[in-house]
């Protein structure tokens, strides 16, 4: 715009810009000042003053020594069961939704239309519809509160973003590619295997953040499916309400918790920048 | 024998075809069916007809739950269409260090509920919080004791809500901004419009579709909002802040009354249906204008 703009609306513009920035910065940031006080200050000292002696002795008691219940071993556990949740499921979900993706794009299967909209359909109800019978389902498979349990829920609740982003994708491809595979006695699976892997890797790494995100962000699946053994990292740090041997509460340790949790999302959001924009809004596609 | 890959590919959807209908219709219909059942801890089979909505009707839980659904969604929605339509404008305006704006704002996005919960409880605790801030300041008499409140405990999940999810709204409105022609603007300054008059009268009615997609997001978060509750408020002072996400997990899992959750379920998956007719209904609006 080459208009001049007034200075005093582009000082508005630029005060209305830095209070909102304060607002969204703030909240995290205090999280962090707070993990980096000693239980006492965390405790009696007002929020916004600074640590008087900084160290990250909070973030070692909440990694090993914080009590999750009457088991005293740090939420580090639970970091790795989240991280197992989320490899397992991402990686399963991105290989079936590329999959299904590439079947409906590129091969004008009949019914594939009804089959697209049966899984999009189903991303908009609620889960809370869904997970009472899924229990008994999984009950009934003996396979309650265990790490396939956990996985095949997100899995579930994953396919339809994941399955249209890779559709969506898929569609844009000329179609050559495949009638120059199929020339060459390529099946299916090969066609998949070597010509069109080979050209998804930008859009499996939007999809991939949709998912890691979404898996490591996940409290309720988790809190119902997961059972204590695979319970991640979300669902602990919820009910740590971490307390010296004294009994006083332990503020730091808990906003520690909190930190480490937020962590590898954020470290995701900051690497990934554009990508992660872009799935944020081929998310909104859906709607 | 050999497949054709066409008969292959149809193959290949079977798994998902399999675990959508089992795992999205199979359990939609079951829980509606245990909604016209009397089931307590474990499913019983026995018809109750419309036994478990009449005792829903009359629990008071529920009427707070399900009021704090529009309450909550309205204004969340409304404060993140509002704050999010001012960031996506101001950041059209050219501005410096756009980027490093947009960071700051979506970055919540990338939280879950459960720290974006954490965070605000802390930050909004008494005795050292931001109360206690503003106190320091001089305002002695100032009180924000918001989440001791029934009444206005539901607003720490508004502004909660909306730290985290602001920034979306901004992201995906401010694409649609960029996707706007550009010649407009040149028109404008022909015609000595002024820019806010643009915005309002030309711009907003070309965004309305991307408008209403945030309106479904943002939607879709209020319906399914549990997570931010449980951390936040639990539900309380009382259940003053319950919402149906919560009322229904809650009554099946520790209230063990399978068939009241499965009604409540039930009305809830109502309500998004209704909901998303009005969309449909929007969307229809804004394409004949």
């Amino acid at each position: 715009m080459s208009t001049r703009p007034s200075m005093i609306g582009r000082f508005g513009l630029y005060a209305f810009l830095l209070v909102t920035a304060a607002f969204f910065a703030i909240p995290l940031l205090i999280v962090f000042l707070t993990a980096l006080k000693d239980s006492d200050e965390a405790r009696a000292a007002s929020i916004f003053l600074l640590p008087g002696s900084p160290d990250f002795e909070a973030f070692r008691v909440a990694w090993l020594e914080a009590c999750i219940g009457r088991e005293c071993s740090g939420i580090s556990g639970r970091f790795w069961n989240s991280v197992i949740i989320t490899v397992l499921s991402t990686s399963i979900s991105l290989l079936l939704a590329s999959i299904n993706g590439f079947a409906l794009a590129m091969w004008d299967l009949r019914r594939g239309g009804l089959v697209l909209g049966l899984l999009l359909i189903g991303a908009f109800v609620p889960y809370q519809v869904m997970i009472y019978p899924l229990v008994r389902i999984f009950a009934l498979g003996g396979m309650h509160q265990t790490l396939t349990a956990i996985v095949v829920v997100h899995v579930l609740f994953g396919l339809p973003i994941l399955t249209l982003i890779f559709r969506n994708f898929y569609v844009g491809l000329p179609p050559e590619l495949i009638k120059a595979g199929r020339v060459d006695g390529a099946g299916f699976f090969q066609i998949y295997r070597f010509i069109v892997m080979p050209m998804s890797l930008n859009v499996a790494i939007v999809a991939g953040i949709i998912s890691v995100t979404g898996v490591w962000n996940d409290y309720l699946l988790g809190l119902i499916f997961a059972g204590p053994s695979w319970q991640p990292m979300t669902v602990s740090v919820a009910s740590l309400s971490a307390t010296a041997s004294s009994g006083v509460p332990e503020h730091n340790v808990n906003m520690a918790a909190t930190l480490l949790t937020a962590l590898p999302p954020l470290l995701l959001y900051l690497v990934s920048g554009r990508y992660f924009v872009r799935g944020v809004t081929s998310g909104a596609v859906k709607g | 024998m050999k497949l054709r890959p066409r008969t292959v590919a149809s193959l290949a959807l079977v798994p998902t075809i399999l675990l959508t209908v089992i795992g999205y219709y199979v359990s939609i219909l079951w829980t509606v069916g245990l909604s016209f059942t009397p089931s307590r801890i474990l499913p019983v089979a026995r018809w109750a007809g419309f036994d478990m909505y009449e005792r829903l009707f009359q629990t008071e839980r529920w009427h707070v739950a399900y009021t704090n659904l529009y309450i909550f969604g309205g204004l969340y929605i409304g404060f993140c269409l509002i704050i999010g339509l001012g960031l996506a404008i101001a950041l059209d305006q050219s501005v410096r260090g756009r980027s490093f704006f947009q960071t700051i704002f979506l970055y919540p996005v990338a939280l879950s509920f459960i720290v974006t919960g954490l965070a605000w409880r802390w930050l909004l605790n008494p005795t050292t919080g931001l109360q206690d801030f503003v106190r320091g300041l001089g305002f002695e008499s100032f009180t924000l004791d918001l989440l001791s409140s029934p009444d206005r405990a539901i607003f720490t999940l508004v502004i909660a809500g909306v730290w985290h999810s602001a920034g979306l709204t901004m992201v995906i409105l401010f694409a649609g901004l960029q996707s706007i022609d550009q010649e407009i603007w040149q028109a404008s300054r022909v015609d000595c419009i002024p820019r806010w008059r643009m915005y309002w009268h030309v711009v907003l009615p070309m965004l309305w579709p991307v408008v209403v997609t945030c309106l479904v997001l943002l939607g879709m978060q209020v319906v399914r909002s549990y997570d931010l509750v449980v951390v936040l408020t639990g539900g309380g002072p009382g259940y003053s802040t319950d919402v149906p996400a919560k009322f229904i997990v809650d009554h099946y899992f520790e209230r063990q009354n399978v068939g009241l959750a499965s009604a409540a379920a039930t009305l809830l998956l109502l309500t998004v249906v209704a909901l998303f007719v009005l969309v449909s209904i929007l969307r229809r609006k804004g394409a004949a204008t």
